[in-house]
């Protein structure tokens, strides 16, 4: 099981978990099972942030693979200059 | 381990294929193209910083002898409204159509309102004055305060804050918040809190070429764009999007780029000039005044930071809270998420926060600006922290190496840390002769330490053998800070061939794969990537191709040092490139690769820089005296230009801490639209700025890049300003450091009485 970690604000709406262990085997799979417990936060999250696996950020992801013991962070998104 | 390869050409400093053209004044910037049929086009900017617009008669515009098209914004599609209306007035599609030409109101003195194409620019211009625009004027806001005061003026009546929970409508765009841990908890442990609240002006990125494009329409619907930017195919995208075009039917050819620095990653005239080719039926060119850039083209804004850190006495951090107001113009979108982001990000804290909002003001729409919104953050915190190591009576580099963040450190932004060069590049700077050299009378010193992210994103490469061995490498990014050197460095590495025989040429959108903008540090990391990737797959094919003719399994052929060797040996002799190039046609066809990618693996960046300055005493003015920048760059490719980006950041930072911003009256109009008002450093204000290379390889990375072109422009203001503390014991916390404001908070510290 990845443990993922949500923003705090996003969490005060869905269930007030901040921390989760959610089956992942890739990020689409990840958000899936995250809205089968939270209808509602897969829509919210998907392309619409950054997801860092493992300290390293993705901008866009759907299939970064998830691996059971990766860290999950939801990032806001960045733009460079 | 990549550390001990010798390299041939990685690390060397060739010529730039580029420089001949550009030290001659043969390359082609964006206003440089031509065309026989060309029109020029103008645009008229509402002299309000916020009104309605009730009606624009251009009749006597279009009448004028020479005028061929004239346009306002009724004749752009409104495509996005609806999107926007169901995400509480915020969608980037919407504000960047709005921001490209005003519908039914301006939001910022010089918001476009109108547009004319003619036979001259001096017809263009004045057409424009026969525009007879009727506006119902409207209060405005212009900074932060004005915009959250109880019954201000709302730039957008619709919109709703996001990220607040039941707002009703208010200037804030956006809310955030990130961090862990309990700040309270950290506070309760701390034997020293200082808390303080800085503010920075408006200011622009200042590149010297402003925006300028030249469209090209057909009658059956295909577009030709030229223009200088930071991504041709950005360039491409939204102006299709925005008209809603075929993005097969817009081709865009870069020209050379005069700098952008974040600037030049939106568009504001290449739909404009699109849509009067159109009206016309000629090509129209356009070309921004340094006027236009200043008041309609995206600066950074305005921000307020409130910042709290706690520390032990033996100097281990234990909290770090803020709240961070950013500016971002009359759309919002300003880079705060980011300053909430980095603004802890180069610490372990043990228990951090940051809050975030974005406020909307009737300014300029926000654009990018190198690291942006870190510069700001770093003002905070790392003035802030020389506090903390003054009144530890720690030296403040120690103190920050004692905290620094290291691999495995759970960043204030969220994950952990993965290899980063944050306590190598401190140490540099400890270890170096400046950190310990003597000061004069009126002298000060000061360090700081910054940190960016780094981007990897979207980016194609096409490999072309030539027949002759020389290769030809197609890249989708302008080359603004000397990426064709870079990338052909690392092609002639691969290849083991002459730097000289690799020619790199910035292709256009129908010539190249999809290409992110050159931004976010990533050309020579993530193009970088695509490039080794399609030159492995050409030197596989050049293998294959040696087995043919030795009639050997393909598994036994191998390339070395610019040749095809069997089982590694030198028997049968080697086929070099040259004689594979020559007789591709005879064993096989042309030999080519292409090779896209999203890149992964991006190495976030430190640095770290010492500043000297000198304070008159009698006038308030500052003069950097000696600099020196250390930044941690993975690997250097062409050490020239890390050093070129190392030595650009400091001086614009240098800039934005004792000079430059944006100087609006109380109507919103910016009063000092131009470079003679508006001062940027010259070479003759700064003294030479000393460079040091640290290289701690990104693992992620074929040569260890990481990126290295925003990192140089987050440390610079801290570093002057505790260095103007450390000359004459003032702590400045608002920005900039002009020699009126030093000069009263010396007159302040003199005058009887004070402490």
């Amino acid at each position: 099981m990845a443990r993922v970690i949500l923003p705090q604000a996003l969490a005060d709406r869905f269930g007030g978990e901040v921390q989760l262990e959610i089956e992942g085997g890739n990020v689409r799979a990840l958000l899936a099972a995250l809205d089968a417990r939270y209808p509602g936060i897969g829509q919210e999250l998907e392309g619409r942030v950054a997801v860092a696996i493992d300290g390293e950020i993705h901008n866009d992801p759907l299939l970064e693979p998830v691996e059971e013991q990766s860290e999950v962070h939801f990032l806001p998104r960045l733009a460079g200059g | 381990m990549s550390d001990e390869k010798k390299f041939r050409w990685v690390g060397t400093r060739p010529i730039r294929p580029d420089g001949v053209d550009k030290v001659t004044g043969r390359a082609q910037y964006g206003a440089d193209f031509a065309l026989p049929d060309m029109l020029w086009g103008r645009v008229l900017r509402s002299p309000h910083a916020h009104a309605r617009i009730l009606s624009i008669e251009t009749g006597a515009a279009a009448a004028l002898e020479g005028v061929h098209a004239v346009m306002t914004g009724q004749d752009l599609p409104d495509l996005f409204a609806e999107k926007a209306a169901a995400a509480g007035g915020h969608d980037d599609s919407n504000n960047l159509a709005h921001n490209v030409m005003a519908r039914d109101k301006a939001l910022y003195h010089g918001h476009a309102v109108a547009a004319v194409a003619a036979t001259s620019r001096e017809i263009a211009e004045r057409a424009l004055e026969l525009i007879d625009v009727e506006y119902e004027v409207l209060p405005h806001v212009l900074d932060i305060h004005a915009a959250l005061a109880p019954g201000a003026p709302l730039v957008h009546p619709d919109r709703v804050a996001q990220g607040i929970e039941n707002s009703g409508p208010s200037n804030i765009a956006k809310r955030l918040q990130i961090g862990h841990g309990d700040p309270e908890e950290g506070f309760a442990e701390a034997d020293e809190i200082i808390e303080r609240e800085f503010s920075t002006r408006p200011v622009h990125q200042g590149y010297i070429e402003p925006h300028a494009c030249l469209a090209q329409t057909t009658q059956d619907g295909r577009v030709t764009l030229w223009s200088s930017s930071q991504g041709h195919f950005m360039v491409r995208d939204y102006t299709a999007k925005l008209l809603d075009i075929d993005l097969s039917l817009v081709r865009v050819i870069p020209a050379e780029i005069g700098g952008g620095f974040g600037g030049k990653t939106t568009v504001y005239l290449e739909p404009i000039a699109v849509s009067l080719s159109r009206k016309s039926g000629r090509s129209v060119k356009m070309v921004m005044s340094r006027e236009e850039v200043f008041r309609a083209s995206g600066p950074t804004l305005g921000t307020r930071i409130k910042i709290k850190v706690g520390v032990t006495r033996e100097g281990v951090l234990t909290a770090g809270e803020a709240t961070l107001h950013y500016e971002g113009g009359a759309f919002g979108g300003s880079s705060v998420g980011a300053g909430c982001m980095t603004i802890f990000a180069p610490y372990a804290f043990p228990h951090v926060r940051s809050t975030g909002y974005d406020i909307m003001v009737n300014k300029p729409k926000g654009a990018a600006y190198r690291a942006p919104g870190a510069p700001m953050a770093a003002f905070a915190l790392e003035t802030v922290m020389d506090e903390l190591a003054q009144r530890l009576e720690i030296d403040p580099v120690d103190f920050r190496l004692r905290n620094a963040a290291k691999e495995g450190t759970l960043a204030s932004f969220g994950p952990r840390y993965r290899r980063i060069g944050c306590v190598e590049t401190l140490e540099a700077v400890r270890d170096h002769p400046h950190y310990s050299a003597p000061l004069g009378p009126n002298q000060g010193r000061g360090v700081a330490l910054g940190f960016w992210f780094n981007a990897g994103l979207q980016s194609s490469a096409g490999v072309n053998l030539n027949p002759d061995g020389t290769v030809t490498v197609l890249s989708g990014n302008p080359d603004i800070g000397g990426s064709r050197a870079s990338l052909a460095i690392m092609t002639a590495e691969e290849l083991g061939i002459e730097y000289e025989h690799v020619d790199v040429m910035v292709a256009d959108t129908h010539a190249v794969g999809y290409t992110d903008v050159t931004g976010g540090s990533r050309v020579t990391f993530a193009t970088g990537m695509a490039i080794i990737e399609a030159v492995r797959d050409v030197m596989g094919q050049l293998c294959q191709r040696a087995a043919a003719v030795w009639e050997v399994d393909a598994e036994r052929v191998s390339w070395h040092e610019g040749e095809a060797r069997l089982d590694g040996g030198f028997e049968p002799a080697p086929l070099g490139l040259a004689e594979l190039a020559k007789n591709a046609g005879k064993t096989g066809g042309p030999i080519s690769a292409r090779a896209a990618l999203t890149a992964r693996g991006v190495g976030m960046g430190f640095g770290a820089h010492i500043c000297d300055v000198e304070v008159d005493p009698e006038t308030g003015r500052i003069d950097v005296i000696r600099y020196t920048a250390v930044q941690d760059a993975g690997r250097a490719i062409h050490p020239s230009y890390v050093e070129g980006q190392m030595q650009g950041g400091a001086v614009q930072g240098i800039g934005w801490a004792l000079n430059e911003e944006y100087v609006f009256d109380d109507e919103g109009r910016v009063q000092n639209p131009g470079f003679l008002d508006y001062r940027i450093p010259v070479a003759s204000d700064v003294p030479m700025i000393d460079t040091v290379i640290v290289e701690v390889p990104n693992p992620a990375h074929p040569y260890g890049v990481r990126g290295v072109g925003e990192v140089p422009i987050v440390p610079p203001i801290p570093a002057v300003v505790n260095a103007v503390h450390a000359a004459t014991g003032i702590r400045f916390c608002d920005l900039p450091l002009s020699p009126a404001r030093v000069l009263a908070r010396l007159d302040e510290a003199r005058s009887p009485g004070s402490a």
